[in-house]
């Protein structure tokens, strides 16, 4: 059956609700054209082009991303943001995880702790930025100073190659808050039965956790490790705040977006920019299917 | 159902809290419990402190061994340093000229498509709101090259329209949210209302926004925040300094100042949280109720 055919056959009163609601969602039917599909397209199209700004785009084939397999400095952008990805996304879920079953003990002051936790979270990401950079001094910082306290010299963190993806890693944790949110309303969700009835069957606090809790509230750490896995390959606002925009020392924090961003605003690469983009989206989107694949053994849906 | 099994699960679990070795072990995690709780809020409460105490501290004091927690004399004049020699109080003027009509958008804009996503039935709704959903794992990195493009060919460039003007158009997010709330409010509302003959717009309108104020307050909070923390938007789209929001504006006192005036570049670090706070403390239930109502949903 055609595409007419079935619009005919639709009664009078369909067709009258198709026309009302798709003039309701009009404003998202051309964002989505004008700012998504449009632009989607324009920089696949791009990728395959030499084009400087000012110009107009010349068709070039393959050879951005031949030469971005040879650039040094986009495999160490590479390196560094799966570093980073690696480290911050499990630590974030980790801590979110932990923080959340805490604050559903049933805890004194549940609103203070929360806000506590929360509200980093919602702070600007540049003031974030500066106050780790001040804290992450080794001159007059008070994160190697709280380090001395208990015998430890404390490394250059920013100012030094080796330490500055654990110093962003660290500071990530900070904005782990808005995940706390989400994994307590989730924990709270669980039928208390459930949790009771391991305990009757002699389940310790562990067991009850592992075989109990997660389980209930895998779908949402599935959703929010997805969307922490997308925001770190996107990851951009600190490093380009805490080193001015050139990924320093050594290029040690240059990642993927900075460097992306370096080649099509410093350097006005436009068509090599988006051939960075766009291995960047099928990264992105390989490792959301793999997490989707996995996680089908895993997550339980409750039967749903 | 499940309540029946809880009446019955119950008493069996009081019973158990009276014993002596459940009473020590409980206050062991009752102790551990808030032992852990309370070092991690040092954690995160720690940076306030310092970026408060740095931004009232003299230049000689910013880098001293062991480092100072409260300054002498506590220097109030790197605020208004920062209000002053940085022109703070323009960041903040040309950042609500964002912020406010994106607010008004996002508020107009999601409500209108998501009322088309739930309160309407119309063939294919729901494959096409799958759509939606999925545009939302499409990294902003994929489209920003050719969006930049567009925007400067249209000379929006150096303007606030390409900060705002997409805004009016929805963003699955939002929508997602709406929809989750406009669909949990009775059908038989919009059915009495088409009875008396109502046209679509005019439910939408007079019966469904006032009774959504709570979602719409969501929206426009984290809108509003989204405008104000915004980094990389006005950091490719605004070049002249006269233009510069809260957020470009300190980041960039950064590189110009450099470290010897970092207390007062503190000063409006703190001065651009405390909006922020402000709007938490006046709106916490907004901000946990928007947020856990996004996470679990999903």
């Amino acid at each position: 059956m055609t595409l007419y055919h079935k619009f005919r056959n639709v009664t009078h009163q369909d067709r009258q609700a198709l026309i009302t609601g798709l003039l309701f969602i009009s404003p998202w039917i051309i964002g989505f054209l004008a700012f998504r599909v449009v632009p989607f397209f324009m920089s696949l199209y791009y990728s395959f082009t030499f084009y400087p700004i000012l110009q107009s785009p010349k068709w070039i084939g393959l050879a951005n991303f031949r030469n971005l397999l040879t650039d040094g400095r986009f495999v160490s952008a590479l390196y560094n943001t799966a570093y980073y990805a690696i480290f911050a996304v499990p630590l974030g879920a980790f801590f979110g995880i932990l923080l959340a079953i805490l604050l559903n003990m049933k805890v004194k002051g549940l609103s203070v702790w929360r806000t506590i936790f929360y509200l980093p979270s919602i702070t600007p990401v540049v003031a974030t930025s500066l106050v780790w950079l001040w804290m992450f001094n080794p001159r007059g910082g008070i994160i190697n100073y709280i380090l001395s306290l208990v015998g430890i010299r404390g490394p250059g963190w920013l100012g030094s190659p080796e330490w500055a993806k654990p110093a962003l890693v660290l500071m990530s944790l900070w904005g782990v808050g808005t995940a706390v949110v989400i994994y307590l309303a989730a924990l709270q969700d669980v039928p208390r039965e459930l949790v009771e009835a391991a305990q009757l069957d002699g389940a310790n606090a562990g067991q009850q956790i592992w075989y109990v809790t997660l389980p209930m509230i895998s779908p949402v750490i599935l959703f929010n490790v997805i969307t922490g896995l997308i925001g770190a390959f996107q990851y951009f606002t600190e490093v380009h705040v805490m080193t001015g925009g050139t990924g320093s020392p050594a290029d040690s924090t240059l990642m993927m977006s900075i460097y992306l961003w370096e080649s099509a605003f410093q350097f006005f690469k436009m068509g090599y920019a988006a051939a960075q983009a766009w291995i960047m989206f099928v990264i992105v989107v390989v490792f959301t299917v793999i997490l989707f694949r996995v996680s089908g053994r895993v997550v339980y849906y409750g039967g749903r | 159902m499940a309540s029946q099994t809880s009446a019955v699960a119950l008493p069996h679990a009081g019973q158990h809290r009276h014993s002596a070795r459940y009473q020590t072990l409980h206050g062991a995690t009752e102790a551990m419990k808030y032992t852990v709780l309370l070092l991690f809020s040092a954690f995160f409460i720690l940076p306030w402190v310092w970026m408060v105490s740095t931004s009232l501290k003299n230049p000689q004091e910013l880098v001293v061994w062991p480092p100072i927690w409260i300054p002498n004399p506590i220097r109030w004049d790197n605020y208004v340093q920062a209000i002053g020699q940085a022109e703070f109080s323009r960041f903040v003027v040309n950042t609500l000229k964002i912020a406010i009509p994106s607010v008004i958008g996002a508020v107009l804009a999601n409500s209108l498509v998501a009322y088309g996503f739930s309160r309407i039935r119309w063939p294919g709704r729901d494959a096409v709101f799958a759509l939606v959903l999925a545009t939302m794992i499409l990294p902003g990195f994929v489209t920003f090259i050719p969006l930049y493009v567009i925007f400067h060919r249209l000379g929006w460039v150096n303007t606030y329209a390409p900060l705002v003007i997409p805004v009016y158009f929805a963003s699955p997010f939002f929508v997602f949210l709406l929809r989750q709330f406009f669909m949990g409010l009775p059908i038989e509302l919009s059915d009495a209302a088409k009875v008396d003959g109502a046209s679509e717009l005019a439910i939408f309108w007079q019966i469904i926004l006032p009774l959504a104020k709570p979602a719409l307050a969501v929206v426009a909070l984290f809108q509003f925040i989204h405008s104000w923390n915004d980094y990389f938007g006005p950091l490719i789209y605004l070049n002249d300094k006269a233009l510069y929001t809260v957020s470009l504006g300190i980041a960039n006192m950064r590189t110009t100042y450099g470290f010897m005036n970092f207390a007062w570049i503190m000063a409006a670090t703190v001065m651009s949280v405390v909006p922020i706070i402000v709007l938490f403390f006046f709106a916490q239930r907004t901000f946990i109720e928007g947020i856990a109502l996004t996470g679990l949903k999903g």
